[in-house]
Order: C-alpha cells, then sequence, then structure tokens
C-alpha cells in the first residue's frame, strides 16, 4: 500500500472581531499552515444606508450624514458633498472660506493618514508610535474642535462656504502645531518608518504593479504608491489648489520593489509632509472677508446629474448626485477608495503568510465605515 | 536554611525536607507577588512611554490594580471552549506555571543565598524552561481554536529555534568560570563593571547579545511574541482561557522576566557581588542582585514598548543565519581569548577596562539620543501662552449664579 500523507486547507474565519480588522470586516481565509491560499473579503457589516437616506433628507440636512461615511476624514466628505451641491446651484464661496476649507482638509488628511500609519505599525506589533501618533492627533483635533466645536464630525463645511470664521488667534495656533508637529513626525519616522524589523515586514510584500492598480482602480496614495503620479488636486483642481505649490508624492521603491507596502506607507509619511508644506502657505496667503456665499433656505438644484471629484484622504472620493429638482436627492452614489482597496486584498493576499495579510490590510488604508456606507 | 534547621537538633532528613519547605512557600509567594506587581509596573512603564498615564485607581499610585485583576480573574467564570480536550485544557496553564517556577530552584538571590546551589544548575535551568513550550503547544492544540493552534505552532518552533542561541551564548561564561553552578559563575566576575562578564571581553559581550535576545524569544515579548501576536492572532495560545487559568499564563509569562533577569544578573552582570570593604553582608548582596535583575527586567519591557514585531520566517532567519554562526563565533573567540589571555593577567585588565569604556561611550551616544527625542516631544504645543483670544462679550449673569444669589 502508497499511502501519500495528504493535508487539508484549514478555513479560518478572520472578523468580524478581530484586532487588526479595524472596523468590522471579516475575511474567511484557507491557509495551509501559515500561507494564505485564499482570502476572500466579506464585506456590509457597517452598512448605514447612507446613500439612502440621502434621498429622504433635504440638500443641507444631508451634510452631518457625510461626517459618517469616513468618520476620519469628515471635513474632506463634508467638502466634497458640498463642492458637488455648490456645482449644482452655481454658487462659489467666498475666498476665505476657500482658503479655510483647504486648511481644516489638509489637517483632516493629516489626522487621517496619522491614523493609517499608525494602525499600521500597531498591526505590526509597535504598539508605542501608534498611542504616539493619536496623541499628535489630538492636537489636530484641538485646532478643529476650535474652529467647528466638534472632535471627530464637524459638519464644518457646508454649502456656500463655512459655518463659521476661524476664531481670533487660531492661526497662531496652527503654526505652533506645524512646528511641533514637524519634530514629532521626525521622531515617529525614527521609530517606524527607518525601523530595520518594519522595512524587512513591509519591503517587497504584495506588490501591486501600475497595471494591476489600474485594473483594479486604485485611488489616492494607495495608486501613486505604484508610481503612478494622479491627483485630483493636481489633475482636475478645485477652490484655491492651482494657487499652491506643494508636490505629488509617488511611490519610489525605496527598500524593494515600486508598489509594495512600504511604498504604500511612506507615500503616507511624505503626503502627511506635503499636506504641512500646503498649510504653511495657506496660513500665508489667507485673506479676509466673508466665509460664506449668499445661499437660499431652500435649496433646489435643476434636474439633471453630477459628479463631482475630491481628493480625500482615502483618495480621489466621488460624488455622483442626480436631481430631479425637488428639496431632496433623487440619488445619490459615493465613489470610496476603500472599496476598491478592499477588492484587491483577495489577490494580493495569495500566497502570504498570516501575518502579511494584517500588513497589507493595514498598508491600503481600509476603513470600514466608508467601504459599506 | 538546612543548617538552621540542623541546629535545632533535628534529624537530618527532617530538616533538609523543612529547608525546602520553606523555600518553596517563600518563593511561590514571592513569584505571585512579583509577577502581579510587574504586570502593574509594565503597564505604568508602557504608559509613561505612550503619553497616558496607565492603571492609577486602586491603591496609592495603582499599584494595588494587579491585587484587582487577580481578585476579578479568580471571580470569573471558566469558560471551556465547545469540542476542548477538557484535561489537557486545564493542565496547560499550570505546565507552564511549573515550568517557570521549577526555575526558582538554581536561581541565586545575591552571593550568599542560592535556595539550591545545583552542580549543574545552568544546565537544569536551560532544560526545565523547555516545560514552558510544551505548556504552550498544549493550551494550543487543547483549545480548539483556530488561532490557539496557530499560536501553539509558532511557539513550539519559536522556543526551539532560540534555545540554541540561548544555550551557545552561555557557553562562554561556563568556559570562564569553568563551572556550570550558578556559585561558581557568580564568584568567576568581580564587584566592578569592568569585571563582569558582560564587559569581559569582545566575545563575552557578543555572548550576551545573543543570550539576551535569544531569552526575549523564548518568554515570547515583542519583537518576538509571535505566539500571542495580539493583531494577528487575536490572543494566539491562550485565546481560549478565562478566568483563573489565564491569570496562570499570565502569572507564567510575567515570572518569566525574573527568571531572564536574574540569570542576566547572575551569569552576565556580576551578580550579587560586593566590593570587598563592605564585607559579607547578604541583605546588601540581595539588594544589589535584585537591582540589576530590576534592570534586566526593565530593559526588557522598553524593547517590548518600542519594537515592532517580526515576522515567522524572518524569526526563524534570525536565529539559524544569525545569531547561531555569531554564536558559534563567540564560542570560538572566548576559548582562543582565554587561550592567548591564559597566563597575562594585564591584558585580562587592559580588554576588560576597554571594553568597559567602550560600552560608557555608547551609553553617552545612546543617552543623547534620548535627551534629544525628549526635547523635542516637549516642543510646545496648544500652550496657553498662544490662547485664543475671546472676543469681547457682554458679561451674562447665568441661572447657577442667580440662585446663588
Amino acid at each position: 500500500m502508497n499511502k501519500e500523507l495528504t493535508t487539508q486547507f484549514m478555513t479560518i474565519n478572520m472578523g468580524p472581531q478581530h484586532p487588526s480588522t479595524h472596523g468590522v470586516i471579516r475575511f474567511i481565509i484557507d491557509t495551509d499552515g501559515e500561507i494564505i491560499h485564499r482570502c476572500d473579503p466579506d464585506i456590509g457589516y457597517l452598512h448605514r444606508s447612507i446613500e439612502k437616506i440621502a434621498e429622504k433628507v433635504t440638500w443641507q440636512g444631508f451634510v452631518p450624514y457625510t461626517d459618517r461615511v469616513d468618520y476620519l476624514c469628515a471635513m474632506n466628505a463634508n467638502w466634497a458633498y458640498s463642492m458637488a451641491v455648490e456645482k449644482m446651484i452655481g454658487v462659489e464661496a467666498p475666498r476665505r472660506a476657500e482658503f479655510i476649507r483647504v486648511i481644516v482638509a489638509e489637517l483632516n488628511r493629516i489626522s487621517s493618514h496619522l491614523i493609517a500609519i499608525g494602525t499600521t505599525a500597531m498591526d505590526m506589533g509597535a504598539f508605542t508610535p501608534f498611542i504616539q501618533l493619536l496623541r499628535e492627533r489630538e492636537y489636530i483635533n484641538d485646532l478643529l474642535e476650535m474652529a467647528s466645536g466638534a472632535r471627530l464630525t464637524y459638519n464644518y463645511i457646508c454649502i456656500g462656504g463655512v459655518m463659521a470664521d476661524l476664531p481670533l488667534g487660531w492661526s497662531e495656533k496652527c503654526e505652533e502645531f506645524i512646528h511641533h508637529f514637524d519634530l514629532a513626525m521626525e521622531q515617529m519616522n525614527r521609530l517606524v518608518t527607518y525601523n530595520q524589523i518594519f522595512i524587512n515586514r513591509m519591503a517587497n510584500l504584495a506588490v501591486v504593479s501600475p497595471q494591476m492598480a489600474q485594473a483594479y482602480n486604485l485611488v489616492g496614495p494607495n495608486l501613486r504608491a505604484s508610481g503612478i503620479k494622479r491627483d485630483v488636486r493636481r489633475d482636475a483642481p478645485y477652490s484655491v489648489y492651482p494657487e499652491l505649490d506643494f508636490e505629488i508624492p509617488v511611490g519610489k521603491g525605496l527598500e524593494g520593489e515600486v508598489g509594495d507596502c512600504y511604498d504604500r506607507f511612506f507615500v503616507r509619511v511624505e503626503e502627511i509632509r506635503e499636506s504641512l508644506r500646503i498649510l504653511r502657505q495657506c496660513l500665508k496667503m489667507i485673506p479676509e472677508g466673508e466665509v460664506m456665499a449668499k445661499v437660499k433656505k431652500t435649496i433646489k438644484p435643476p434636474a439633471g446629474h453630477y459628479y463631482v471629484r475630491h481628493e480625500t484622504p482615502r483618495g480621489d472620493t466621488g460624488y455622483f448626485i442626480q436631481s430631479d429638482g425637488t428639496t431632496s436627492p433623487y440619488r445619490l452614489k459615493i465613489r470610496s477608495g476603500s472599496f476598491t482597496g478592499m477588492s484587491i486584498i483577495g489577490e494580493l493576499a495569495k500566497g502570504t503568510f498570516i501575518a502579511d495579510l494584517v500588513a497589507i490590510i493595514g498598508s491600503l488604508d481600509v476603513v470600514a465605515p466608508e467601504l459599506d456606507r | 536554611m538546612e543548617t538552621l534547621f540542623l541546629d535545632l537538633g533535628l534529624p537530618h532528613t527532617l530538616s533538609s525536607f523543612l529547608a525546602m519547605t520553606v523555600w518553596a512557600v517563600l518563593l511561590i509567594h514571592f513569584l505571585a507577588i512579583y509577577a502581579g506587581v510587574t504586570s502593574w509596573v509594565e503597564r505604568r512603564v508602557a504608559a509613561k512611554m505612550q503619553s497616558r498615564v496607565g492603571p492609577n485607581r486602586v491603591g496609592p499610585q495603582g499599584i494595588l490594580q494587579w491585587l484587582a485583576d487577580g481578585v476579578k480573574l479568580i471571580l470569573k467564570e471558566s469558560i471551556d471552549p465547545e469540542g476542548a480536550d477538557r484535561f489537557m485544557f486545564y493542565l496547560a496553564p499550570f505546565l507552564m506555571v511549573c515550568g517557570v517556577f521549577a526555575t526558582f530552584v538554581v536561581l541565586p538571590w545575591g552571593s550568599f543565598i542560592i535556595p539550591a546551589d545545583l552542580n549543574v544548575g545552568i544546565l537544569y535551568l536551560i532544560s526545565i524552561t523547555a516545560l514552558v513550550v510544551i505548556g504552550i503547544l498544549m493550551a494550543g492544540w487543547a483549545s480548539n481554536s483556530k488561532w490557539a493552534l496557530l499560536g501553539g505552532m509558532r511557539s513550539a518552533a519559536q522556543i526551539v529555534t532560540y534555545e540554541i542561541p540561548v544555550a551557545m551564548g552561555l557557553l562562554p561564561a561556563i568556559m570562564a568560570a569553568g563551572s556550570l553552578q550558578m556559585g561558581h559563575l557568580m564568584a568567576a566576575q568581580g564587584w566592578a563593571p569592568w569585571e563582569w562578564f558582560a564587559f569581559q571581553n569582545p566575545f563575552a559581550a557578543l555572548s550576551f547579545f545573543l543570550f539576551f535576545i535569544g531569552s526575549i524569544a523564548e518568554s515570547n515579548r515583542i519583537p518576538f511574541d509571535l505566539p500571542e501576536a495580539e493583531s494577528e492572532l487575536v490572543a494566539g495560545y491562550f485565546t481560549e482561557y478565562s478566568g483563573f487559568k489565564f491569570a496562570a499564563f499570565s502569572l507564567a509569562e510575567f515570572g518569566n522576566t525574573w527568571v531572564v533577569g536574574a540569570v542576566t544578573a547572575a551569569v552576565f552582570l556580576g551578580g550579587g557581588n560586593l566590593p570587598a570593604f563592605l564585607g559579607e553582608s547578604a541583605i546588601l548582596s540581595l539588594v544589589v542582585f535584585t537591582a540589576k535583575t530590576l534592570f534586566a527586567v526593565f530593559l526588557l519591557m522598553w524593547i517590548r514598548w518600542t519594537l515592532p514585531r517580526f515576522r515567522i520566517d524572518q524569526m526563524m532567519d534570525f536565529s539559524w543565519k544569525y545569531m547561531l554562526p555569531l554564536a558559534f563565533v563567540a564560542f570560538f573567540g572566548q576559548a582562543i581569548y582565554m587561550m592567548l589571555t591564559y597566563e597575562s593577567a594585564m591584558a585580562q585588565q587592559i580588554i576588560s577596562h576597554g571594553m568597559f569604556l567602550v560600552f560608557l561611550l555608547v551609553l553617552f551616544k545612546f543617552t543623547g539620543r534620548v535627551m534629544l527625542n525628549v526635547r523635542e516631544q516637549l516642543s510646545p504645543v496648544n500652550s496657553p501662552a498662544s490662547d485664543l483670544v475671546a472676543p469681547a462679550q457682554p458679561t451674562v449673569e447665568t441661572e447657577a449664579q442667580a440662585v446663588t444669589e
């Protein structure tokens, strides 16, 4: 008798309650020991039917809901929606409001990236950098609270401008923060980014080629990490971004191939630097004046459909809005970067270790609420 | 202690039995209290590093937190997972505690107090800690949980891998002392840092590093905490444990830090040796030894809360490709060093003093870096000096004021 030893795949249920799926995402993974053979993302645990709610509320009434689409960058989501409606009703926000929008949105981008790189570091087992980055994020929250009155869901940027002007002395506070944060970020880089153990974990892992990135429709930092220089702030500029001087960081394959997990991580670190540059310029250039354009109490945009692209920390976020000329949208569709990031995980995870899957999820910066909406 | 009972006129067998009992009772209580207090200290240290407060509610500075935790864990329901192998599931945590506790037999308490100064002391210590891996494997296998199983398997691979560099790292010290006995290992060193084995020569320093890194791996702490990797395996091999059995795992884990620290202090950092002018005070020696041990334990904590974690293949590579060859280098280097400097005490003195100077230089550089980090962290942010100027508002009498008036 010649019996061959056969092994079975072990099917493991990773999530919805798992420490590193950040929110409620579930993966069904088939493993051979530690090596993943199939990874099946299962989404929808955080579906709150925000798009359907939009059809029932007024145009202004939907702004607070956009906060909840992606609670890590509520300002950007506010802005994207407001921009879409402004375009529909032909209102232009005052110049000072546009600058305030850029400032708060870039601050929010920084805080969102801090969470992204912090959680990646935490998934790699480095707990301290995560907490230290949360501390820096608290300072950003303080700043945003001074401006808007809220720490997480701001509802600050509204149709026609911003809710309120920045308080007196806010820009000095912000400059103080930028100076502090520059140093703190360098410290964090020494702690994590240039750590050899961390580099070994991230480099050459889950390489996304430019073709693959485009085929899976990756956006934002995930796409740029693959070496494709694409950023809505540059390609389809909005607001005052054309006047500002900033770079679009792309993945250069610093420690391995272009498009690996380390590149995705490092692009976010670089984007934080660019955001600081934008902030510095804006604080110098910001003019005096009104912060709110005249907008009617009851908005009734003309019938038709509109699509607005906006660069959130998760990348090119699109708001497709169909109006039938009434006081609420006929249909609203949000296109999010997390969804495409999620769709590529199954492909990337094949043949990697379980520990790598955690790194891949972290490096793609998948945010559960934005994924399911 | 045996002589104490013999002096009372008790027969030899009875007095040695009594002595062992007293030692066992003392050490069990020490281990339990030490593990508890260390769990609180570790949480406070981690909190300090992370700009948090940490547990500070129970007792002054939260020092009784471990008692509260312990009571809570004992009162908690002990859940058996469905399909678990109950016997092994129950046995595993206690095997781990046994594995850690059994090492205390040979651990010294300063230069003069050793529960049992076995002539195979260090060998016994290396072999008895292998009991821990059996406990972990059993826990992983018996839990009937896939995460626990993965954790258990990782642990088996890891501890088997790192036991070799650890043992090899201890060899140069054993060669230098010419004995496996803990007392002799300590007696071979002096009180001053340049008489410690860690600074005796470059190869001894290398073996010290290898031993320390390997010990971190054997005690399953970051960067080698793969068996319990929180972000990957939920909690690893003890995922399914609750109540008192969970407490037993924590006891073993924190107890292990003392074992690592004590062996480090005894073999590499001069043990409890005192300078001649202080005489032969057992208490003072105990204090010196404990201080060195706790410093090593603090190093463990420091590393744990700083570094990321290895991946399983990198962890294996690190041991087989780098640590093991280096351990051989240390082993043969020590042999050659001993052969060359056998007759020249002068050369030995010069090398060890030089090593200590190099260490001081490294320490100086390192302190500079730490200070830089601290300074940068203290750069002002959100300071009251630049507080927002509130726009002048008419003073409004609040309701509360109105009521009091």
